[in-house]
């Protein structure tokens, strides 16, 4: 296959600082009041932006592959997981310093307002493909078996926008565009994989899969 | 050039802020506020006595913490300017409030354009420190200087037909980024409107200033209202006319999700939100660790104004 070295120059495990580095610092800067009058708002929506952010990245990589000839497999991983850390940060801003340990509150919140029993959908989705991130569970998965499963992904992502559209007041441009990308992103798996001459019959995305994890 | 014009902080704040103006100008203006960094201290100077306001207290000032000139300052929802709470400071400047009037009209015997210096000038300007209650869960303490609205209605000979006062703000897309949108988040020009009652309550007010000072932009200058009881979107920016009328005014954010925004939106910790509880609140201003409050009734004015909606169902008429 034609593609260029330097999409895999990196190590998978460089891209985790990279990721993580806006988590770092919206702490840092929460922590020393300097994230603007509402620091707690600013730093609950912004681990919350970077979760669907990633997620898109996530789902980028196959169409990048397929239709692009750019493989971004090997990062796949780093991608996902870094996604579900900032899912899970988001949640646990929310239930520590949003709605302050109230569990009467948060479980209201659960069963009455549709945004949040949404996004809680997403990430108890999320949390399965985080565990089975590895090698291991690959293999005792099966292939078949693991790659059905994190097809849910497809599913949480939507999820996480339609959250974001539910949140906000009005129609802003933002969540309306991350919404789209992912249907977007999610339409291009229909379209059929360009074919080299000589390329193999599998699909390429499918094929590498396995061995990147 | 797009120099910021704030108000001039009191003395006790006037470094840390004059810090803050001068790093935000640099930031926002680029390389031509280099230019004014140079020749701002004088311009500041000057500006200061012209935008001080003389304003006696009121007994109606809550005597809670007020939030800080910079908290509410750089923390507002005017969608005029973007649908950012950032987007207010960064572009309002751009924003002409000299001359500005307000044309009064509708079911009444003498309309007339009421200029802004009449409003600064012609009546007796008070200061009142209120509470303000976003619909979105935040609140903050405000300390406004301004003129009661219904002294400004005693001016007019209104007709007997009158049930409402509607309220409209400036439609100027060269000046408000938010109404060049292609897609607009709401239909300008934003409407409001209160019942005859409710505009003529004592606690309602026409302000025009902020901490002692004209209003900055980004808070609606030069004139908006202020219904303590209410909401915050029901306190309107920027306002260019006025009109007494009989139909309920259909107001912007009730046009756009009328289950969401009722007429009245009075502030009610047992009437949620259909996303959204509106039991707590968060006061703005108490950092990352701020422990949320719960939320009065009529956001704490219900001694003051329960009783203009005594036997209304307030879940119906919310
Ligand atoms: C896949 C999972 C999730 C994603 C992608 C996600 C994403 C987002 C995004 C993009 C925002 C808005 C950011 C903004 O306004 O700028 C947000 C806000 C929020 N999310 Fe999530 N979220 C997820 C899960 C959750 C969960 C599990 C909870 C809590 C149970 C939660 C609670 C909230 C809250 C409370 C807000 C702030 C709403 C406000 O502005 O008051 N989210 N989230």
């Amino acid at each position: 296959m034609t593609q260029s070295r330097l999409w895999t120059a990196l190590p998978e495990w460089a891209l985790y600082p990279l990721f993580l580095a806006p988590a770092v610092y919206l702490f840092a800067a929460a922590f020393m009041n300097a994230l603007g009058a509402d620091p707690l708002k600013a730093l609950e929506n912004q681990l919350g932006e970077w979760a669907l952010r990633l997620l898109i990245l996530g789902l980028a990589v196959t169409p990048l592959m397929r239709l692009a000839r750019i493989n971004l497999v090997k990062y796949r991983r780093a991608i996902g997981l870094s996604a579900f850390i900032y899912v899970s940060l988001h949640l646990l801003v929310y239930v520590w310093l949003d709605q302050q340990q109230n569990w009467s509150a948060i479980w209201q919140d659960i069963v009455k307002r549709p945004y949040i029993t949404i996004g809680m959908t997403a990430f108890l989705m999320l949390a399965p493909l985080a565990i089975t991130s590895n090698r291991l569970s690959i293999r005792k998965l099966g292939a078949q078996g693991w790659r059905r499963l994190h097809r849910l992904v497809y599913v949480a992502a939507i999820l996480g926008a339609v959250h974001y559209l539910l949140i906000v007041k009005a129609w802003p441009l933002e969540p309306i565009v991350y919404f789209g990308l992912i249907v977007f992103l999610l339409a291009l798996r229909l379209v059929p994989a360009r074919r080299s001459p000589g390329s193999r019959k599998r699909d390429p995305a499918n094929a590498s899969l396995g061995a990147s994890r | 050039m797009p120099s910021y014009r704030y108000p001039v902080p009191p003395a006790s704040e006037i470094t840390p802020r004059n810090i803050f103006l001068n790093r935000r100008s640099f930031i926002t203006g680029g390389a031509s506020a280099i230019a004014l960094a140079a020749s701002g201290v004088n311009v500041l100077a000057q500006d200061q006595d012209a935008r001080k306001l003389n304003a006696v207290a009121s007994a109606l000032s809550t005597d809670e913490a007020q939030n800080s000139y910079e908290d509410i300052t750089t923390y507002n929802n005017f969608y005029e300017f973007g649908v950012d709470k950032s987007d207010p400071a960064r572009y309002a400047n751009q924003l002409t409030t000299d001359p500005w009037t307000i044309k009064v009209g509708g079911l009444v015997n003498n309309p007339r354009e009421v200029g802004i210096e009449e409003l600064l000038t012609g009546y007796d300007l008070e200061e009142r420190v209120y509470r303000l209650r976003c619909v979105e869960g935040w609140s903050m303490v405000i300390p406004w200087v301004g003129i009661s609205l219904a002294s400004l209605i005693d001016k007019f000979d209104v007709q007997g037909s009158a049930k409402y006062v509607a309220f409209e703000t400036l439609e100027r897309p060269s000046e408000m980024p938010g109404q060049r949108a292609i897609f607009p988040v709401l239909p300008w020009p934003y409407v409001e409107g209160l019942r005859m009652d409710e505009a003529k309550h004592p606690l309602t007010i026409l302000a025009v200033g902020l901490y002692g000072e004209v209003l900055p932009k980004q808070n609606g200058a030069p004139v908006r209202l202020v219904v303590p009881w209410k909401y915050g979107f029901k306190s309107i920016k920027s306002i260019v006319a006025i009109n007494f009328v009989e139909e309920e005014p259909t107001a912007t954010w009730h046009k756009q999700a009328p289950r969401e925004y009722g007429f009245y939106s009075n502030v009610n910790p047992n009437v949620d939100h259909p996303r959204w509880s509106q039991k707590t609140e968060r006061r703005i201003g108490g950092g990352l660790f701020n422990q949320r409050i719960d939320t009065q009734m009529f956001n704490g004015y219900e001694e003051q104004v329960g009783s203009l909606y005594e036997n209304m169902d307030l879940t119906k008429f919310f």
